[in-house]
């Protein structure tokens, strides 16, 4: 489904993305770990198409076709969605006409009917509660004084609402409770499908013991220098970064 | 060049008037049309040079010669400027076309307990006292250019005036209506809004431009609030593309009081606002929310002025711009904290959103604190769309532009949603999807 080869991607002159290889194929649960200001959200952005980080070299295939050569609303309307790290506040719109309008833009490049305003709430009613979410909250102005959990779980029934074929979730879990992170990932589960690949970038065992990932990348200094089964997320869980960045010394 | 010539034709009119055969009205009356002349034969047109005038150049309504307005309202019909002036049908309504009070037009059959509704010259002849007490109390013609002309025009208008105690469960319209004529027209609408202690009312202007030709409109509010009354006073202008208007609101405000004031501009050649509001009383509060929106070469200028002069009153002020095309847009938000008003709570927010290189905006906050024990705070931005936002919607799925309409849409529907009148809020809710509304 997603075939990243050798990709590099800088912002101003840094070199943040330094030669990623990455295949994922239909149905897969990739996770993505690494320290701090290792690149993991600027690859989901590269990814989704923001335009302040500049490619480089390499390239990225999405079901065939070349994904870097899409505007952000082509590749969202193919079926790539993000999950923000940091959702973005607007005041002034509220999540249910936000995504209406969002809806409705996918829905006509994949050539299907726009839905009415019954229609839509009766397909929110039925995801809200996939991720425990109240109307009122959707009334309210999109993410604007949400708490912290209201915001990520604002994010994961959007990407129910707009079904992506492929999904990137930039740490998600971070921020919070326990209980809120149960319903979340019992959310993501629940979109888990053969036809649906998943990215979920996170620095915690915690939420993969939730999600479980087919496999675990660790991104260190812009490069994928481990990958492996879910159980590397448990060495890296007691033994840190500290090997890994030894041996992404090695590598270079 | 703004010359002493432009007042001669106002001066003119002001002696047409009394050499002709109309009666002259109480005695009252005419000291204060004679005091409002002498002001404005002192103080003609303001100029640039004036502080509280810097950014807005009056010249083309001076240069213009306006002729008195005469009410004729063949060419409208009811059912449309209702609607576009978003007026519910079935609330109580007074309807001036080009100043004159319109009875085909309004509603004041069985008005509720405690409200007396009518056109302000019926209350002139009258000598309704509260009128006599009340008119020309708060809006002082003596330092304010356009003050000092309306109240030597002094003739019709609104008068709301509300028993203490009263509670409205409708909301009061008042729509005045400015029509393209042969001859450009001026109009003075004078509102007076008298809120009994303990009241609760929301009261709507509503002010609509039709047809394409020039004219210019001078309203003066005078805003009375009594000790803990609850008020919401809503300025809906729509003025045409080629339609003049200054607008001053003076509002006072007794201990307790709570004034909201909503003030909309959608559009104008030249738009002027003036609110003034005095917190008067101990514990009086005001909301001051604000929305102005200008494009092509219109010109928008929004002046307030808050007054803390008693202590621990609150006042809590948004206006926000949204400006395109050639558009120039003005903020100048005055607050003064008088030595008294110790606890006062000040807070202004005032932003601008440019969505063309050519559109201009000049905003200009200024605090005077006189003193020591108060909270005031101020800010002001100006800006293009948020990048981020951007491309939060497009990695929704939405393109440019229809990201940046719905950005701009929310913009200004932040402060469309802080209305309280449902309906109000829903008809400018669907007037920002039809300006904005490409997604
Ligand atoms: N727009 C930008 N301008 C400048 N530097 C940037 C920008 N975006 C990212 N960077 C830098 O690139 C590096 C990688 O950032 P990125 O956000 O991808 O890290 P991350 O792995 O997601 O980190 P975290 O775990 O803290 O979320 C950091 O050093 C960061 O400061
Ligand atoms: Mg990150």
């Amino acid at each position: 489904m997603l075939e990243i080869k050798n990709l590099r991607a800088k912002v101003g002159d840094k070199e943040i993305l330094r030669g990623i290889d990455l295949y994922i194929g239909a149905g897969e649960v990739h996770a993505i770990m690494g320290p701090n200001g290792s690149g993991k959200s600027t690859l989901a952005h590269v990814l989704s198409g923001r335009e302040n980080y500049q490619v480089t070299g390499g390239s990225v295939t999405y079901q065939g076709k070349d994904l870097l050569a899409m505007a952000p609303e082509i590749r969202a309307r193919e079926g790539i969605f993000l999950a923000f790290q940091y959702p973005i506040e607007i005041p002034g719109v509220s999540t249910t006409y936000f995504l209406k309008a969002a809806l409705n833009a996918v829905r006509k490049h994949r050539g299907l009917d726009e839905l009415d305003a019954m229609e839509f709430l009766t397909l929110i009613k039925d995801k809200m509660s996939l991720v425990e979410m109240s109307q009122a909250l959707l009334n309210r102005p999109l993410n604007e004084g949400f708490s912290g959990g209201e915001k990520k779980r604002n994010e994961i029934l959007q990407m129910a609402v707009l079904d992506p074929t492929l999904a990137l979730l930039d740490e998600t879990d971070s921020g919070l409770d326990i209980d809120a992170l149960r319903v979340i990932a019992g959310g993501v589960n629940a979109l888990r499908s053969p036809s649906r690949a998943m990215i979920v970038i996170t620095h915690y065992q915690r939420l993969l013991d939730y999600i479980v990932p087919d496999f675990i990348h660790v991104l260190y200094n812009g490069r994928i220098v481990k990958s492996g089964t879910k159980e590397l997320a448990l060495e890296l869980e007691s033994k840190g970064y500290d090997w890994i960045k030894g041996e992404g010394a090695a590598l270079q | 060049m703004l010359t002493s010539a432009s007042k001669e034709p106002y001066l003119a009119a002001f002696k047409g008037l009394r050499a002709s055969s109309l009666p002259a009205g109480p005695a009252w009356l005419e000291q204060l049309r004679q005091a409002g002349i002498a002001s404005f034969d002192a103080l003609g047109f303001p100029t640039l040079k004036h502080e509280d005038w810097k950014y807005t150049n009056v010249e083309p309504i001076a240069a213009q010669s306006f002729a008195q307005a005469n009410g004729e309202a063949k060419s409208i019909v009811g059912a449309e400027v209702f609607s576009r002036g978003m007026i519910e049908t079935d609330a109580p309504r007074l309807t001036f076309v080009n100043g004159v009070f319109n009875a085909a037009l309004s509603n004041i059959a069985n008005l509720p307990q405690g409200l007396r509704l009518g056109p302000l010259a019926e209350f002139i002849s009258h000598e309704d006292a509260a009128v006599v007490d009340h008119l020309g109390r708060l809006a002082s013609a003596e330092q304010q250019h356009f003050v000092a002309l309306n109240t030597a025009f002094l003739g019709d208008g609104a008068v709301v005036d509300l028993a203490p105690g009263a509670r409205l469960n409708r909301p009061i319209y008042l729509l005045f209506v400015s029509t393209s004529t042969a001859q450009p027209v001026i109009s003075q609408p004078r509102i007076l809004l008298l809120l009994g202690a303990g009241s609760e009312a929301k009261i709507v202007e509503s002010y609509l431009g039709v047809g394409d030709k020039a004219y210019f409109c001078n309203a003066v509010t005078e805003l009375v609030g009594g000790a803990d009354s609850i008020i919401e006073h809503y300025r809906l202008q729509q003025d045409s593309d080629a339609g003049f208007h200054v607008g001053t609101v003076e509002a006072s405000l007794a201990r307790g009081c709570h004034l909201t004031s909503h003030a909309v501009t959608l559009s104008g050649a030249l738009v002027r606002n003036n609110l003034r509001v005095l917190l008067n009383g101990a514990g009086a509060e005001c909301v001051l929310n604000g929305l102005y929106l200008a494009d092509g070469k219109q010109h928008v200028d929004n002046y307030t002025l808050i007054e803390h002069v008693s202590p621990r009153a609150s006042s809590l002020e948004l206006y926000k711009g949204l400006l395109g095309g050639s558009a120039h847009g003005v903020f100048n938000g005055k607050i003064i904290v008088h030595p008294d008003a110790q606890k006062s709570d000040a807070r202004q927010t005032n932003k601008n959103l440019l969505l063309s290189d050519s559109a201009v905006i000049d905003t200009k906050p200024q605090l005077e604190i006189h003193a020591d024990d108060v909270k005031c705070s101020h800010g002001s931005t100006i800006g293009q769309l948020d990048d981020d936002a951007i491309f939060y919607l497009r990695s929704r799925g939405l393109d440019v532009a229809a990201a940046r309409s719905l950005l701009s849409f929310a913009f200004a529907s932040d402060v469309v949603q802080r209305i309280s009148i449902e309906t109000l809020r829903q008809r400018l809710d669907d007037y920002l999807v039809g300006r904005f509304g490409a997604w």
